[in-house]
């Protein structure tokens, strides 16, 4: 074939390589993608517990110590950050809702997908309620 | 076959049914071990199949003739998943086997729960005692890829959401009659 079309008896056909990536990501859709965040937001809130284990036993070495280390949080950065521990706790606590519904409940199984965008929109929701406040009294000083 | 990064049926996928203005992306199906091309190591696969003990197992012969008789609600109660016709699909689809190899896969759950709510057979504690393991039902995530993925329109995180409650009842709910 190769020798073929390089003699030019058969007209090579004009099929541009595809600009092929390594393997596509399986197209999952609702169900999986909500595993995904499910799995990414618990990881994030297991890094949170294992730092707030540690800065909440300094209450027993001495309570200066913790005052200390806990003002020490009261900055923009960590502002933030406790702006998406909420954002990531909020939706795996609903999305851990769903997710007991669909193991015991046949219809909660099958309208799994209606499921996951009702737990959506009540992260928005509440989300919506929790973040200006917050982020009014993290950057607008005493707010 | 994985098509346009969905696992599906090559056989039964049209071209009129895809995108042909982009690049149509064909690849083999992920978590088996790749040979060449598109083909796959399927034996993983059918290992998990045979140690579910997929055929019925019964002590007794039937009583004054051949059949084994079954009311019609005893028959629906494990329809679905009689429709599995072992293409791999859901378990090559499910993010939990890609990862962990040793998971059995929705497709070998499917086969256990075709037997284990089966009125006729008496194998259902095996096979429910096989599954209650961490590399059972209980690996499932409920990601649901396996029932979108279904050529066959099998409920199939359905009909494994079913085997773990049987697990934890400690029996299968086959209707009476």
């Amino acid at each position: 074939m190769t020798s073929q079309a390089g003699s030019g008896t058969v007209a090579a056909p004009r099929i541009p390589a595809p600009q092929r990536p390594v393997g596509t990501l399986y197209r999952g859709r609702e169900g999986m993608w909500s595993w995904v965040l499910h799995r990414i937001t618990g990881t994030a809130i297991y890094f949170f517990l294992l730092v707030h284990i540690l800065d909440t036993s300094l209450v027993r070495v001495s309570s200066e110590a913790y005052d200390a280390v806990i003002s020490t949080y009261k900055n923009p950065i960590m502002g933030l950050g406790e702006a998406g521990l909420v954002v990531a706790i909020v939706f795996h606590a609903m999305n851990g809702l769903r997710i007991i519904l669909v193991d015991f409940w046949p219809w909660a199984t099958r309208h799994q997908r209606l499921l996951f965008w009702i737990v959506v929109g009540v992260w928005v929701v509440l989300l919506a309620g929790f973040l200006p406040r917050h982020l009014m009294v993290v950057f607008g000083g005493e707010g | 076959m994985r098509i346009n990064g969905r696992n599906r049926l090559a056989c039964k996928t049209l071209i009129k049914d895809l995108d042909i203005s982009k690049p149509i992306y064909v690849e083999a199906i992920k978590g088996l071990p790749l040979e060449k091309d598109l083909i796959v190591d399927m034996e993983p696969f059918f290992q998990s199949y045979r140690e579910i003990q997929p055929f019925l197992v019964a002590s007794s012969t039937p009583k004054d003739g051949k059949e084994r008789i079954q009311s019609v609600a005893q028959r629906a109660r494990f329809d679905d998943t009689t429709k599995c016709i072992l293409c791999a699909a859901c378990t090559s689809s499910c993010p939990v086997f890609w990862t962990d190899g040793q998971y059995f896969g929705p497709a070998a759950i499917v086969n256990a729960h075709r037997f284990i709510f089966d009125s006729r057979d008496e194998g259902a504690q095996v096979r429910l005692d096989i599954l209650n393991d961490r590399e059972g039902v209980w690996r499932c995530r409920t990601t649901f890829n396996c029932t979108e993925a279904c050529p066959r329109g099998i409920q199939v995180t359905k009909a494994i959401a079913e085997v773990k409650n049987a697990i934890l009842r400690g029996k299968a709910d086959v209707p009476a009659a």
